[in-house]
């Protein structure tokens, strides 16, 4: 790899094989740009968690009928968000068939799936290096004097090209190294920490009311956090289930709760049991994901750089959903697309490179993260955490216990259960209120 | 069900780097910010532990999500991924 020359060795490196690395590279190499794509696993996927439900419409536009060739879980067909307390749970439901045809989300588990998107970089002519950590952006003044990244050094060795795609996820050095972004607040930021538990496929589908082939994905808010701002996800893949719970770091720390005796608190806790019982943990892990929005988006084009990705802070919770992986491959695209429109004008300064971020704006990419642009903050209002399941739990139960002495009218009993509540009415409506303009 | 983060853990699998380290900690700026309950109680893996005033660091167990380098007093972990091939594998993701 050491190069004597100052030549690039690429037209472009792509750091992190992830969905937003993976898919840039895809297109790169397509487009005939010759492209390295280092990864820090010994294979891709390995190093990499999510909750699981990936939004299928942007790949099924790069690769029409992905869902019957990729390594795909279960088609989500069900979703199901639940308001978790102590000993009682309240849910809404959704579920239809028209959700698997075309397909709008299915399940993946990572180290499954990352394998089969990078492959389709491979096929279309990018170089995948694997097991190389990438240490820092190789940076050389530019025309101007400016410096400007020209490659990546790992270990003692250099790779060269005039333009690197920082896709390397939600920690993102690289682009802080370049200086693009700041350490993340803990506030937009959150740990996720799962299980994954083995479960026979039709034990799956009779507990989670799915067809073969089809599943469900519970998110569920309040007790499974013990309160803390974040929520839980059960997942069904074909022969396990993804258990976990994603805690926002200030909340977390406020909390004074260790990470892992919440992560406990929720497998065990008996609103769950009866979808994992006989179950067995095959696997333990965790990964931070991004919260911040919108509002965390900073600079992703620097000279000779573009950041991708989760790098980059794409992401979207809106309470009922996490997306990720959607936007890190519309991110991929449209990076590969201002990447290749700079290096034919021959301009790979961050004005040269602008072509990404306009196209970022134009995708669905940006407009939903602006449509969600105030969930973030709504999501940080702790009473959606704990008083409102304890309430609405409150009110469901005085509906459904029936005793000898007369029932009073459904308004009476939530006016009662309100007023034995924490909740006031003045942030009952100011919640829902800006709950309905967050989302 | 394993309850125990170990018993959790487990059932991964790791390949540790004896040569080198990926987390270390500055003791001194560690104790003088009251930094080690905060990264006991944060990391989900257990990594962390406290012992006669000084912080105890399983890097072998770590999982790599980096929440304890976005909690710490800045300057208090020098935390990056491991090398290459070294690490968490995930076989499920
Ligand atoms: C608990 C949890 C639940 C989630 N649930 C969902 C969900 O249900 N749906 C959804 O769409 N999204 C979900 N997400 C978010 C989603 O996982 C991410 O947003 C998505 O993976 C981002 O893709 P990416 O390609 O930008 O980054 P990543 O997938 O993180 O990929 C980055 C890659 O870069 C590599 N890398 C990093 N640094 C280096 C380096 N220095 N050198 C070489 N390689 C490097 C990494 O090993 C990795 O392969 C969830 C996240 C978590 C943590």
């Amino acid at each position: 790899m050491v190069t004597p020359t100052n030549d690039p060795d690429f037209d472009v490196i792509v750091v992190g094989a992830g969905p937003a690395g993976a898919t840039a590279a895809h297109r790169l190499a397509s487009g005939g740009l010759s492209v390295v794509l280092i990864e820090r696993a010994e294979v891709p996927g390995a190093k990499n968690l999510s909750g699981g439900v990936l939004y299928a419409s942007v790949l099924e536009e790069l690769f029409p009928g992905f869902a019957d060739e990729a390594p795909i879980e279960r088609r989500i067909t069900r979703h199901v968000t639940t308001f978790l307390t102590a000993d009682s749970a309240v849910s809404l439901d959704y579920s239809s068939h028209t959700l698997g045809h075309p397909v709008n989300g299915v399940t993946v588990l990572r180290a499954r799936f990352d394998p089969w998107l990078v492959g389709k970089a491979e096929e279309a002519g990018a170089l995948l290096m694997p097991g190389i950590r990438v240490d820092s952006l190789l940076t050389q003044a530019g025309p101007d004097g400016r410096r400007q990244v020209a490659g990546v050094r790992a270990g003692d060795e250099e790779l060269r090209a005039p333009v690197v795609v920082a896709a390397d996820g939600v920690n993102s050095f690289l682009a802080r190294d370049a200086g693009l972004r700041r350490t993340p607040a803990p506030h937009h930021l959150a740990v996720g920490v799962k299980a994954v538990i083995r479960l026979d496929p039709g034990r799956i589908e009779d507990r989670f009311g799915v067809r073969p082939g089809e599943g469900a994905a519970h998110a569920i808010v309040g007790d499974c956090t013990q309160g803390i701002g974040g929520g839980g996800f059960l997942y069904t893949n074909q022969g396990s289930v993804s258990l976990g719970v994603v805690l926002r770091l200030d909340a977390l720390q406020a909390s004074g709760r260790s990470t892992s005796d919440v992560f406990e608190h929720c497998v065990r806790h008996p609103g769950l049991e009866p979808y994992l019982r006989d179950g067995e943990i095959i696997e333990y892990g965790a990964h931070l994901v991004a919260e911040g929005g919108y509002g965390m988006l900073g600079e992703i084009a620097g000279d000779g750089l573009v950041v991708a990705g989760e790098a980059a802070g794409l992401t979207i919770n809106n309470g009922f959903t996490v997306r990720g992986m959607d936007l890190a491959v519309g991110s991929g695209i449209a990076a590969a697309d201002g990447v290749a429109e700079a290096i034919g004008n021959g301009d790979v300064s961050a004005a040269g490179l602008a072509g990404y971020r306009r196209r970022l704006e134009e995708s669905f990419v940006l407009k939903d993260l602006r449509t969600y642009a105030r969930a973030p903050k709504w999501l940080e209002r702790d009473r959606l955490y704990g008083a409102y399941g304890e309430l609405s739990a409150d009110v469901l139960r005085r509906v459904f216990s029936v005793g000898t002495s007369p029932h009073r009218p459904l308004r009476a009993l939530a006016r009662a259960a309100l007023s034995d509540s924490r909740v006031r009415v003045r942030d009952l409506v100011s919640d829902g209120w800006s709950g309905v303009r967050a989302l | 069900m394993p309850l125990t983060v170990t018993e959790r853990l487990a059932a991964n699998r790791f390949e540790v780097d004896e040569e080198e380290p990926h987390i270390v900690v500055d003791q001194d700026l560690a104790r003088s910010t009251g930094a080690g309950p905060l990264l006991v109680a944060v990391c989900p893996a257990g990594v962390y532990s406290e012992r006669d005033d000084e912080i105890d660091v399983e890097y072998a167990a770590c999982l790599e999500c980096g929440t304890c380098l976005a909690v710490a007093p800045p300057g208090a972990l020098t935390w990056r991924y491991p090398r290459g091939g070294f690490g968490v594998s995930y076989r499920e993701g």
